[in-house]
């Protein structure tokens, strides 16, 4: 993927000399690409995620999701036992009844994903084939995919990036007279989705999809007239096999505060040749709100520190946020890894100052985050109570990506999500 | 293979965390992936601990497989002991780095570092969460404990206090009040672990009398470890509830040779009298189910039936390991236990038996709610909200308090239920009126994507006996919580008695037939 040679070094960034890279090899206090599926599973409402891996991977999905089973959810695991290891069952025909007794009992699911974890990379399973035997099986009433959230191939984020990826083969073709359409790419809250997309109609763009879709009956189709917008910054792999099928990625910043979601819309406009007064009409009542919004929050903490964990790989452009728009001073910027072109606008737009850092070595990092002791350290569930027990004020970098940030609406939630924590230390006096 | 939408326990190396960071001066280095670090929240988040656990992990990718694991988790090791300096280290393998077989206790003893290394062989793929802490515990017990020359005559009588781990449920405020009861009975605490011990600290185990098992799912194997070595007897009873503490205190004052006439007579539970209360009738025969690890559900069914006066209709646990003494209970109570580790299946025996109180996990409490039961929670896995901020125990005699507390209030009061039974009519009383300390959560209308679900497991299907619209008008009459026991107890009836429609004498002939 990234780093091999150089553990610890500092590198020059591909076109911008200003900006360090510091590469990092070690423990990683990050989840695997397995957690995608609390989020996904909501998202794809006919989808089931099955996980074929261990009892750690069962664990980690229910602890990571922090929540209990409200609703029946739509993600299971396969565990794999001694006896299957031993081979004294065979796991093509376990997992095949397992497939089944899931099917039988869920009648209403239309898109099966065979999630690969570590224990099923080692013992090299091989789900592609396993996916493809039971497609056939259960053809045309559900479709079956494959792709891996395991630990040793995917950083949290990854794992959507692996699924969306595993279901751009299966989107269909245009068709050849096809005019230009424009497809978002990367799971949005449904209510951003929405937002978005009467933006888009008053730009008077009227082709508008989303990947993933709502329903898996309801896959967008794609082809070389399609331009596409990155709504997350993780999507590498996926990026990548819609350009394969002729689509054409829209360079721009990320959705995320006024000006962000301004130069992300105005990508799609200048696409789709929208007059630039209209999309300053169109647009002018959303920047005006985000902006207003967001300038109320900025009164508490411009001029603060922050100092961001490697998570999601949203941390550069929530960077780029804080520091343009509320006035933060990034002191570390870390991220699991540096998609070095689909993060150019942004890169531009950081300001100096900050060391980015790529990977991580959790120990020194936080010997590097104690020596700097910022105002505000944004790190995962495992590391926010203990720093705070040492006198640092944290946010959860998983709420990042379980709340709605993106667009005008919510740039002023995005930016309370910052404010908050100092708020509650200026407040409590206990 | 098995399919798990949700499971009770995690895997093995989980419960030797729970072990290492329950104590000081250890530290643990694991072989694992990516990922696995989720592990440190449930201790950071549930229990709000305000350190990391003791654990390094070595975090290995796809690219370094077949190369160099082995000399990540060499690294992996030599970086743990220089930056946190233990004085004594436990090395294994998750469920990954099991497969690759890269041996780590072999690997770590030939760091030859100056402090015990104790590797730990967690078989991730056949055993769990709780089988994994006992393990951990009993190696280290076994390793560090020294063998001790006379004890001194004329010291005071001391035990150890074994079982209590991070993560484990009220295990601190248990250990507190065991504490203060040893010491009413004069005897004084050698060794609290693994929970705060450092491996110092079980190099003295041996000093002890006697041990005293608070756990048996953490600490069985080790104490039975430290009868064979040093003879010391284990107690064995665990306090929970009047009756047990009793015993427990009958049980230690007879090892330690004193009178326990004194501590048992001056007890100040509230429990004996709040039961014996006039207002508590309402309790009796109260039709509780049961469901947890194997020391809560087994204490708890004594709780109950001796001390509240329910009926325990059903009694179960996901421990395995104790599965033979979770049966044996559920005889005493004229029924089987059902050893699973498969929520759904407990949803389905909840479902058949119609239960007015279920004490659980957390998984129950959702259960409860989900079928509008009240419910209180007895046992781990567990979240936050059982971590209370204010002293809680579930031993001792405070802890039967607290048992008397936390499984009445759930319950509606008596003379609610009566009011409840005498005007059915009332407009708030009706047939799918919420019960109102329960919450608004229950019975709202399905929402489409949860009627997508496949419907609750119902008897339903095995009588196909229809209801007269008169019969279900009655019946809608019958106080809700009780209501969901006379549908089925008079579909039973009707189905024995080869009716095909249920009136309204059915449903009465049914009521004199099973005669609540």
């Amino acid at each position: 993927m990234n780093e091999r040679a150089a553990v610890s070094d500092m590198s020059p960034l591909g076109g911008c000399g200003t900006i360090e890279v510091l590469q990092e090899r070690g423990q990683r206090e990050v989840f695997c690409g397995l957690t995608g599926i609390v989020w996904l599973h909501r998202k794809i409402q006919d989808a089931f995620f099955l996980v074929i891996g261990s009892r750690t991977c069962a664990h980690l999905i229910q602890s990571a999701a922090g929540v209990m089973i409200f609703a029946e959810p739509r993600f299971a695991t396969a565990i794999i036992d001694e006896r299957d290891l031993a081979g004294l069952a065979d796991l093509d025909a376990e997992l095949d009844r397992i497939v089944h007794k899931l099917l039988d009992r869920r009648p209403d699911i239309r898109l099966l994903f065979l999630v690969g974890s570590c224990p099923s990379e080692v013992i090299k399973l091989d789900l592609s084939r396993a996916a493809a035997r039971l497609s056939r099986n259960f053809a045309p009433r559900v479709r079956i995919l494959n792709y891996s959230g395991s630990g040793i191939e995917t950083t949290f984020t990854e794992g959507e990036d692996a699924c969306l990826a595993s279901l751009v083969p299966e989107l269909p073709g245009q068709g050849r007279v096809a005019t230009p359409s424009l497809l978002v790419v990367g799971a949005l809250a449904d209510v951003v989705e929405d937002q978005f997309m009467r933006i888009f109609a008053q730009l008077g763009i009227a082709s508008v999809r989303f990947l993933p879709p709502r329903r898996a009956t309801d896959l967008p189709a794609i082809g070389p007239q399609t331009r596409y917008l990155l709504a997350q910054p993780f999507l590498a792999e996926t990026a990548r096999r819609l350009e394969e099928r002729g689509a054409q990625r829209l360079a721009a910043p990320f959705p995320l505060g006024a000006e962000g979601t301004t130069l992300w819309l105005r990508a799609a406009a200048d696409a789709f040749s929208v007059d630039p007064r209209t999309f300053d009409r169109v647009t002018a009542d959303g920047r005006a709100r985000a902006g207003s919004a967001v300038a109320r929050h900025r009164k508490g903490i411009a001029g603060t520190s922050i100092f961001f964990f490697p998570d999601s790989q949203l941390e550069i452009p929530l960077a780029r946020f804080v520091a343009r728009e509320l006035g933060m001073r990034p002191l570390e910027i870390g991220t699991p890894y540096l998609h070095r072109r689909h993060l150019a606008q942004e890169l531009e737009m950081l300001p100096g100052g900050a060391t980015i850092s790529e990977g991580q070595h959790v120990e020194r990092q936080l010997d590097r985050c104690r020596s700097l002791r910022p105002d505000l350290v944004v790190c995962g569930l495992g590391l926010a109570n203990p720093l705070e027990a040492e006198g640092l004020a944290t946010k959860w970098s998983i709420e990042l990506l379980f709340t709605p940030i993106q667009g005008y609406e919510q740039a002023s939630d995005l930016a309370e999500l910052f404010e908050r924590p100092l708020v509650r230390r200026a407040r409590l006096e206990v | 293979m098995h399919l798990t939408l949700w499971t009770y326990e995690g895997p093995p190396h989980v419960g030797a965390m729970r072990i290492a960071t329950a104590m000081e001066g250890l530290h643990y280095v694991l072989h694992a992936p990516q990922g696995d670090t989720y592990a440190d929240l449930l201790f950071t988040m549930i229990e709000r601990r305000s350190k990391r656990p003791p654990v390094t992990y070595t975090t290995f990718q796809a690219r370094d497989l077949g190369s160099d694991t082995a000399e990540l988790f060499t690294t992996a090791v030599k970086e743990a002991y220089e930056r946190f300096k233990p004085e004594a280290l436990i090395v294994g393998a998750s469920c990954t780095a099991e497969l690759i077989q890269d041996d780590p206790g072999g690997l770590a003893k030939a760091i030859n570092l100056p402090i015990p290394v104790i590797p730990l062989e967690l078989p991730a793929y056949q055993r769990k969460e709780n089988w994994g802490a006992s393990e951990t515990f009993y190696r280290l017990v076994r390793t560090l404990a020294r063998p001790v020359e006379t004890r001194a005559a004329g010291k005071p009588i001391r035990c150890n206090l074994l079982g209590p781990t991070a993560l484990g449920f009220r295990h601190r405020d248990d250990v507190h009040e065991v504490t203060g009861l040893l010491a009413k009975l004069g005897v004084a605490i050698n060794v609290v672990a693994p929970l705060g011990a450092s491996p110092a600290d079980l190099g003295r185990l041996g000093e002890a009398d006697f041990n005293v098992v608070l756990y048996p799912e953490i600490a069985n194997q080790a104490a039975q470890w430290l009868e064979r070595t040093f003879g010391q007897p284990s107690v064995k009873t665990v306090p929970i509830g009047m009756g047990a503490t009793r015993q427990f205190i009958s049980e230690v004052a007879r090892l330690a040779g004193v009178d326990p006439t004194p501590v048992l007579t001056s007890a100040a539970a509230r429990l004996p009298w709040y039961s014996r209360s006039v207002d508590s009738t309402y309790l009796t025969g109260k039709r509780v189910f049961i469901f947890g690890d194997a020391t809560h559900v087994m204490a708890a069914a004594r709780v109950a039936s001796k001390e509240l006066g329910f009926a325990v209709v059903g009694l179960g646990t996901y421990s395995r390991e104790l599965a033979r003494e979770v049966r044996e209970a559920a005889k005493a109570y004229g029924i089987e236990a059902l050893i699973t580790d498969d929520y759904l299946e407990v949803e389905s025996l909840v479902n058949q038996l119609q239960p007015e109180i279920i004490l659980g996990t957390q998984m129950e409490r959702h259960i409860a709610k989900r079928l509008g039961i009240p419910c209180a929670v007895i046992s781990a896995p567990i979240h936050v909200q059982d971590f209370p901020a204010r002293y809680s125990p579930q031993m001792g005699f405070e802890g039967a308090n607290v048992l008397f507390d936390t499984w009445v209030h759930p319950l509606m009061m008596g003379l609610e239920e009566h009011l409840l039974t005498m005007f059915r009519d009332d407009h708030e009383f009706h047939g799918e009126a919420l019960p109102s300390h329960i919450g608004r959560a229950v019975r709202t209308p399905r929402t489409p994507e949860a009627s997508a679900d496949p419907p609750p497991v119902s008897l339903a299907t095995e009588t196909a006996v229809a209801w007269a619209a008169e019969a279900e008008k009655e019946l809608k009459k019958i106080p809700f919580f009780v209501r969901g026991k006379a549908r089925r107890s008079t579909e039973r009836f009707a189905h024995d008695q080869g009716l095909s429609m249920i009136t309204v004498d059915t449903l009465y002939d049914a009521k004199a037939h099973f005669g609540r």
